[in-house]
């Protein structure tokens, strides 16, 4: 168990440390994607040890991997994987365009793997203080990142992701201290008040009023790095101004990472409250930024954007599943979890190359895909069905088991949802049905694009909403049950 | 002797800390502000180390230490030499409106106070009265980031809300663990060096550090 662990953290960190000096070299690709698959091998090898022998933990229990975080971890090391594959030809492609320098690509190199790391440890680790610190630094290492083009907007939307990031993180440590605060009245002083699993323990005993003020704060801290509106300022900016492969792992990755740390919050607040306190915030917040971000996705001209957008409203739904909780939401959610994350990566990737053959990223320049490019363009297509809850993709099943749980329980809550997901579904669909058919505007590219992660992913979402394998279906399952 | 009048020095200390969060709230000019900051630093340390020798608790003494090589020494360095860089040291800014801005500073204290009143009932720390303030001080700070315009004003804000959380964290619990603290420690640096670098992009590009010039991103 601690070999695999320490492999699973040590490869993206020590990726880092190499690439900060060979990352402009022409190999230096190569050497990411390389570093990114050891780490993907070690979260294979970590997933396989924990199906043989359930939940596991190292080093004296700072680290632990349960059923909720072991198929986050194989998912995050896999987008990681299948996002520096794409990263290869896209940032050469960058490069020869010239919109990139040296120390530009040493840095974007080194800290997507640093980010890599943050992401695993916020994973990984059972220390709720250590959580805070990997938080942090993920927002640190990607916002010179988004800033990498050094254009007007660029900065921008750095400058913001920095200061509302910054800022909402912020809250959260008040939060972790509360919490710490509460746990340290039973389990007394020192690192042990801050394991999760300790206090998951003792949670029934926790003191309410401290737990519910702490929630509060935890909840704007960590729900400012979800997206969820109305702290979802920075979002749309930071996808659609940074690299490409930046905009794929940050919703693909980020998002469902932040909303994870929130979820063990959820647990811990749950477990000291009689009444549903957490869950009641989560559904507000939740359905908030699925209508929020259905009305604003009409209104985008910039493709990269509105894709931002749609990650929000998904975010939102998937929050508002855990908000209603139960074992058909909570397991809904977790699943939704997955399938965007896959779909909105590929959706990137497919976007990223369609974006750099027409030389803008406005919607209004980018036509007849199909005619140049087939499999950028199907690519897009297929990815954008699968992204609206198109049956069979997983992402219907997923979305079907929400609405189908609202109807019962929050029924006052569905005709909502159901209004949001339509309009974005007709907003979506017909700018990209535009995109995708229509009379070609684009030119060759320099390098060939990788088009082999987008439809790896697209397949995975088509075979979730299809058939999930047991063991996955078992992780769901005993993941809802501990969710409530 | 310490063990009576120790508690009480810690209240003072915290009252300090609050004037001073006042103090940079109103303070137009940059350099006063990184001062200001500096100051900030130094009473929080003495109160740490002063809560350190009165419960003896000895990571106290450490997280002390690092406030003092942190806050008040390598911080305000790196501010005072990113000023001198960027040329901003003597710039003053046009605050709008300093009353209102105290008026509202007000009622976010009368706030906190109410926020950390059955909070600090729990605790058993001697310091539990000083809760309130600390979340004042975070309150004040985040107010201060919202009335600035320039980036440096923006992001001693930012350090100085991480100053106010670290002494929530003294004052309800005697400090997090250690392997936290580091972490938190790191986090702030490393923040710092990065916004340093971040500034000379913006400046390089606009000419300025004005983060008016940076609202060109909205929905249309």
């Amino acid at each position: 168990m601690a070999a695999e662990m320490l492999l699973l953290l040590a490869s993206p960190l020590a990726g880092g440390a190499v690439l900060a000096l060979v990352g402009h070299r022409g190999y230096a690709a190569e050497v990411n994607a390389g570093f990114a698959i050891v780490t993907f091998g070690a979260a294979a090898r970590l997933v396989a040890r924990v199906i043989a022998d359930g939940p596991l933990s190292a080093f004296e229990e700072q680290f632990f991997v349960d059923s909720l975080n072991v198929f986050l971890v194989a998912l995050t090391a896999f987008v990681a994987m299948t996002t520096s594959l794409f990263s290869r030809p896209y940032m050469r492609i960058e490069r020869s365009h010239g919109r990139v320098t040296d120390a530009g690509m040493r840095l974007y190199h080194s800290m997507y793997q640093l980010f890599t790391f943050t992401m695993l440890l916020v994973l990984t680790t059972n220390n709720l203080g250590v959580m805070w610190v990997a938080m942090e630094a993920a927002t640190l290492t990607t916002v010179l990142l988004v800033a990498l083009y050094r254009t007007h907007a660029s900065l921008e939307a750095a400058w913001k992701y920095f200061i509302l990031c910054g800022v909402g993180i912020a809250q959260a440590l008040f939060g972790t201290i509360l919490v710490y605060f509460a746990a340290e009245r039973i389990l007394g002083a020192g690192i042990g008040s801050l394991l999760w699993t300790h206090l998951a323990a003792v949670k029934a005993d926790l003191e309410p009023t401290v737990m519910s003020i702490a929630f509060v704060f935890l909840l704007v801290g960590y729900g400012t790095k979800v997206g969820l509106v109305p702290l979802h300022n920075w979002l749309p900016d930071a996808h659609a101004e940074g690299p490409t492969p930046i905009s794929a792992v940050l919703s693909g990755l980020l998002l469902n990472v932040a909303l994870y740390a929130l979820i063990r919050f959820k647990v811990l607040t749950d477990g000291a409250l009689e009444r549903p306190f957490a869950s009641g915030l989560l559904m507000g917040f939740g359905l908030l930024s699925v209508a929020v971000a259905a009305f604003f996705l009409s209104r985008q001209r910039d493709i990269k954007r509105m894709f931002a957008y749609s990650s929000i409203e998904h975010m939102g739904l998937i929050t508002f599943a855990f908000g209603m909780g139960g074992p058909v939401a909570s397991f809904a959610g977790l699943l939704h979890m997955t399938v965007h994350s896959l779909t909105k990566s590929a959706i990137f990737f497919a976007v990223g190359h369609a974006a750099q053959k027409n030389g803008t990223q406005l919607m209004d320049g980018i036509r007849g895909l199909v005619k140049v490019s087939p499999t950028i363009g199907w690519g897009l297509m297929l990815g954008t069905a699968a992204i609206l809850g198109m049956p069979p993709f997983g992402v219907f099943a997923s979305e079907f088991l929400i609405l189908t749980t609202a109807i019962a329980q929050q029924p006052w809550a569905a005709p909502i949802l159901l209004v949001s997901l339509g309009v974005s579904f007709a907003a979506i669909f017909s700018k990209v049905q535009a995109m995708v058919f229509g009379e070609p505007s684009a030119a060759r590219l320099p390098h060939r694009p990788a088009l082999v992660p987008v439809f790896t992913h697209l397949a995975l979402v088509l075979l979730l909403g299809l058939y999930i394998p047991p063991y996955l279906a078992d992780w769901y399952r005993l993941a809802a049950r501990l969710i409530g | 002797m310490l063990q009576h009048y120790g508690p009480q020095l810690v209240n003072l200390l915290a009252a300090v800390l609050l004037l001073l969060a006042f103090a940079m709230l109103s303070q137009r000019r940059i350099l006063s502000l990184i001062n200001l900051f500096a100051a900030q630093g130094l009473v929080l340390f003495l109160a740490t180390a002063l809560v350190a020798s009165i419960t003896g608790q000895p990571h106290l003494y450490w997280s002390a230490g690092l406030t003092l090589l942190l806050k008040v020494l390598l911080l305000p360095w790196i501010l005072h030499r990113l000023i001198r860089r960027l040329n901003v040291k003597w710039d003053v800014e046009t605050l709008l409106n300093i009353p209102t801005t105290m008026l509202v500073g007000i009622v976010l204290v009368i706030l906190a106070f109410n926020l950390a009143a059955p909070i600090s009932q729990l605790a058993g720390t001697v310091t539990r009265s000083t809760l309130g303030i600390a979340m004042a001080s975070v309150l004040l700070s985040f107010l201060m980031m919202i009335t600035r315009s320039k980036a440096v004003p923006q992001v001693v804000g930012f350090l100085s809300m991480e100053n106010g959380l670290f002494f929530a964290a003294t004052a309800a619990v005697y400090g997090m663990p250690m392997v936290v603290e580091l972490g938190v420690a790191l986090d702030v640096l490393v923040a710092s060096l990065i916004l340093g670098v971040f500034l000379f992009q913006i400046r390089e590009r606009f000419d300025s550090v004005d983060t008016r010039h940076l609202e060109k991103l909205k929905e249309h």
